[in-house]
């Protein structure tokens, strides 16, 4: 990865000099007077002439820096972490540093999306080398005015010195830097005299979020802006059939009443439809309001009637179905190491489990919204969207117009969590843009968005596993998911490797249910369940459970194996380390711990769950988590991610109900819905590994172990091993606070 | 349309809404007071807290008819700086992670604090425990409110 960082890189010219109308030069600097408060949200183009020049970086006369943030911030911290980077090896006091969001730009950034824990660790070396490359460039300019070698010459916090003692402010310099060359092969700083990148360093964003100033997409408003509530068909399987908007048309708030769907269609017919846009097939009813309650409050007024086009389904079929494709021999094998049935026939005991989870909607606290104004001359998109680029290049092909008309504007994001990977609500708002032609911007509903969603698919595992002379010999695991496949994209995780025989295969249920990722996609059940099934197997083999682990990686260690993703050494690490704060298997009395160990998105995660019996009832104390994430970027925002995701991981895996009747979703908001509150909250306490190694990511990779560790801990207090999610409508005490 | 008198953050505002319009929306489209925040528009969330007559109330279920004569703080008039104690130790704590829920939050910790000032954890707990953050930031949520507490007392 880093190699191919580096070749990207080189081959983008990421600094140029081009002409500016105002008279000065441009070169990823200018003079430019944004950096004030009341700069317009999200940005304003004209004024930062984009299009111009590839910026990351401006400074001004008196030597203030503005770092463009350039990809979606979703709550992960990368409007912080990423301008981090830059002012690091640029070598500028942070106070001095003002961010700004960038708008989507694919000619100057590449991969502005926001997915996978991927935005630190794609981007750890590029904005750095754009930093030292204008540090070098400042430096250049200052020693040419000093007639002196630049290599005599150092930079430090926003100021250049000479051997001579003379000293020049970056600002001073920066319109003769602007006119050089663009050095190469600049030289990066050893991690060791990094004064940001490892330093807590709080939200770009927290002076505007504590005093509620506008920066989220449901905020942005443009002079003539209108609202639009659209009604989507209730059930999955209906299409709308007729409306009567007569009562709706007659309200004094509500400007039109109009349906879209016929551009979505004809999109749908293509070839290849972006995937990034999950679209149906329907006509949707679309309420135009002068106000977001004239079009919720209209959207009610419309009497709607909708017919079946395909299966209505229910969750009872899909549990039924999956069963039987587990039991079935439908399977696409994903990964094949040794002979599984060798090793389970010629076995002592083979262990075997099923382990089943709901579908689950994002909610993320923001629901979807997005503005569009569809114009002769551009298409002006704003709003949130965790894919910015897929969006463009979904709208041009719905309106048929090229890529250079379509503008989109990023806005903070109220959580993402995967729903905005997915562009149809960009779609809707463009489709009604462009009928009504004027400014609007489409506003779900919680009830909207909870009950038309993308959802992370009901899955079913079925975990085997042979024992032979007290060794672990062979591990089979098949899975029947709905829609997707979640453990084919990552049969290279552990246990990979560390067994001889070893077999993965998956087969889909094909749904009419949209389904998608969901924080941790492939894992954020897989792990649950894996790790749940080790703590079973280590039991049958009377083993240790840390043990068992620790002798599986040392299997790898001894055998590498060049298709496995995770590091051994690093697992065992954060084991050790979780094993050690967590004070695990030293027994105190009262308390019960589970343990959980994994490696997803590229970063190495271990935790112990302490759980208590409260008159019978097991509650959640405390959540001890070691993490090998490489460089700490920024230990405040990072710890936020660890903290976000055990509690995250926590409220899923117990409380988390949802399921279909007759395509009819099972709550459509958070009174019929339980997202994970204060009260039930136990402690956290996150300790990362000391390392010099390249950062990985952290928006998710926290979550997935800590179910397992939960309901690991659980058994250990009651008795109870849990195989089916929520654990808590299946917990035979039924109450669990924590 | 009828018209409504209201008392916003020390400021007096004439509108026109239908009577059941809910303060929420009255605040966000009509008087572009945009940080009060819609998320469940049922009262299950507190993501839209505002402070009527001192003590945390929704505003996605407090209708603008009723909103009348009520002296109303939205998270814009909490201090006239963002140097509430509340929000000053949430800026310390760094609590926000994607920050859509946190002005609802603060709201209600300020409410909460005026009248409990030296909170033990239960009753933090319960105090905001009507209050949803999705990003799950409750342990920095608690941690900041302790640190008001102690600011305020």
């Amino acid at each position: 990865m880093k190699t191919s960082n580096k070749i990207l890189f080189s081959r983008r010219s990421f600094l140029k000099t081009s002409a500016l109308a105002s008279g000065g030069i441009l070169i990823g600097f200018n003079l430019f007077n944004a950096c004030k408060e009341n700069v317009k949200m999200p940005i304003d183009l004209s004024q930062l002439n984009y299009n111009d020049f590839n910026a990351f970086i401006k400074i001004s006369e008196e030597g203030k820096v503005t770092i463009f943030a350039t990809n979606p911030e979703i709550g992960q911290g990368v409007k912080t972490s990423m301008p981090m980077l830059i002012a690091e090896e640029l070598d500028v006091p942070w106070d001095d540093v003002y961010v700004v969001q960038a708008p989507l730009d694919t000619e100057n950034y590449r991969n502005q999306t926001a997915g996978g824990s991927q935005s630190l660790r794609r981007n750890w070396e590029p904005l750095r080398q754009t930093g030292a490359t204008a540090k070098q460039m400042l430096v250049n300019a200052a020693a040419a005015r000093w007639g002196v070698d630049a290599s005599t010459c150092k930079a430090k916090q926003g100021f250049i010195t000479n051997a001579n003692g003379d000293t020049l402010g970056y600002g001073e310099v920066v319109l003769e830097a602007a006119q050089l060359e663009v050095p190469e092969n600049v030289s990066l700083k050893d991690p060791q005299d990094f004064t940001i990148i490892g330093t807590k360093t709080a939200n770009v964003d927290i002076d505007k979020i504590i005093t509620g100033k506008p920066l989220f997409g449901l905020d942005y408003k443009e002079e003539g802006m209108v609202y639009a509530s659209v009604i989507r068909p209730p059930a999955f399987g209906q299409v709308l059939e007729s409306f009567d908007a007569t009562k709706a048309k007659g309200m004094p708030g509500v400007i039109d009443v109009i349906t879209i769907g016929e551009k979505a269609r004809n999109m749908l017919s293509e070839a290849k439809p972006n995937w990034s846009v999950k679209l149906s097939t329907t006509d949707k009813v679309v309420v135009v309001g002068k106000t977001t309650w004239d079009a919720i409050k209209g959207a009610k007024a419309v009497k709607t009637t909708w017919k079946t086009d395909s299966d209505l389904e229910s969750t009872k079929e899909h549990d039924e179905k999956l069963l039987g494709l587990l039991n079935g021999k439908k399977f696409r094998t994903r990964r094949k190491d040794g002979d599984v049935e060798k090793a389970f026939a010629e076995a002592d005991k083979v262990v075997e489990r099923i382990y089943e989870s709901t579908f689950l909607p994002h909610n993320p606290m923001e629901p979807m919204n997005f503005f569009a104004n569809v114009t002769p001359e551009k298409v002006h998109l704003v709003g949130p969207t965790q894919t910015p680029e897929s969006a463009a290049n979904a709208v041009a092909s719905l309106l048929g117009r090229p890529l250079e008309d379509i503008h989109v504007d990023l806005t903070r994001m109220g959580g993402g969590f995967g729903r905005r990977l997915y562009n149809d609500y960009v779609m809707e708002a463009v489709e009604i843009a462009d009928k009504i032609k004027m400014p609007v911007k489409m506003v779900s509903t919680r009830e909207d968005d909870m009950t038309t969603g993308v959802y992370r698919p009901a899955c079913k595992y079925k975990i085997a596993a042979s024992i032979k002379d007290g060794k672990l010999t062979g591990y089979h695991l098949k899975e029947a998911c709905v829609n997707g496949n979640m453990y084919g994209l990552v049969p290279n995780f552990f246990p990979a490797g560390a067994i001889a025989n070893y077999q993965v295969d998956s087969v889909p249920l094909r749904s009419n249910i949209t389904t998608g990722a969901w924080r941790a996609p492939y894992t954020n059940f897989l792990a649950i369940a894996e790790q749940s099934f080790f703590d079973e197997l280590a039991e049958e083999m009377e083993v240790d459970r840390v043990q068992l682990h620790m002798d599986l990686l040392d299997n790898v260690k001894k055998n590498p194996n060049p298709k496995i993703d995770y590091s051994p050494e690093r697992l065992q690490g954060v084991l050790q380390m979780v094993v050690e704060k967590s004070n695990y298997g030293k027994t105190t009395e009262g308390v019960y711990q589970g343990l959980s160990v994994y490696y997803c998105h590229n970063t190495h995660v271990a935790e112990v769950a302490d759980v208590i019996l409260d008159n019978g009832m097991p509650v959640i104390k405390k959540v001890t988590c070691a993490i090998d994430c490489g460089i700490v970027v920024n230990p405040l925002g990072a710890l936020n991610q660890a903290k976000g995701g055990v509690l995250d991981g926590i409220g899923h895996a117990m409380y988390a109900d949802f399921s279909f009747k007759d395509g009819v979703p099972s709550a459509n908001n958070f009174s019929s819905y339980q997202l994970i509150r204060m009260g039930q909250t136990p402690e956290v306490d996150v300790h990362f590994a000391k390392s010099d190694i390249a950062p990985t990511g952290l928006g998710e990779p926290t979550l997935p172990p800590v179910g397992g560790a939960v309901a690991n801990a659980i058994y250990k207090a009651t008795g109870q091993r849990l195989y089916k999610l929520p654990f808590m409508n299946n917990l035979q005490s039924k109450e669990v606070v924590g | 349309m009828p018209t409504f008198n209201l008392k916003i953050n020390n400021k007096s505002y004439t509108v026109e809404a239908d009577m059941d319009t809910p303060l929420l929306w009255v605040l966000r489209d009509q008087l572009n007071l945009l940080g009060t925040k819609y998320s469940c528009g049922i009262g299950q969330c507190g993501a839209c807290t505002v402070h009527t007559d001192g003590i945390a109330n929704r505003s996605c279920l407090l209708q603008v008819s009723q909103a009348e004569g009520m002296n109303i703080t939205t998270i814009e008039g909490l201090s006239e700086h963002g140097d509430h104690p509340v929000q000053e130790a949430w800026k310390a704590i760094d609590v926000p992670q994607c920050g859509y829920c946190q002005s609802g939050q603060i709201m209600t910790a300020a409410a909460f604090l005026e009248k409990n000032t030296n909170p033990s954890s239960e009753a933090i707990r319960n105090a905001m425990n009507g209050n949803i953050c999705r990003c799950a930031s409750y342990r920095s949520i608690e941690e900041a409110v302790k640190v008001a507490a102690k600011k305020m007392s």
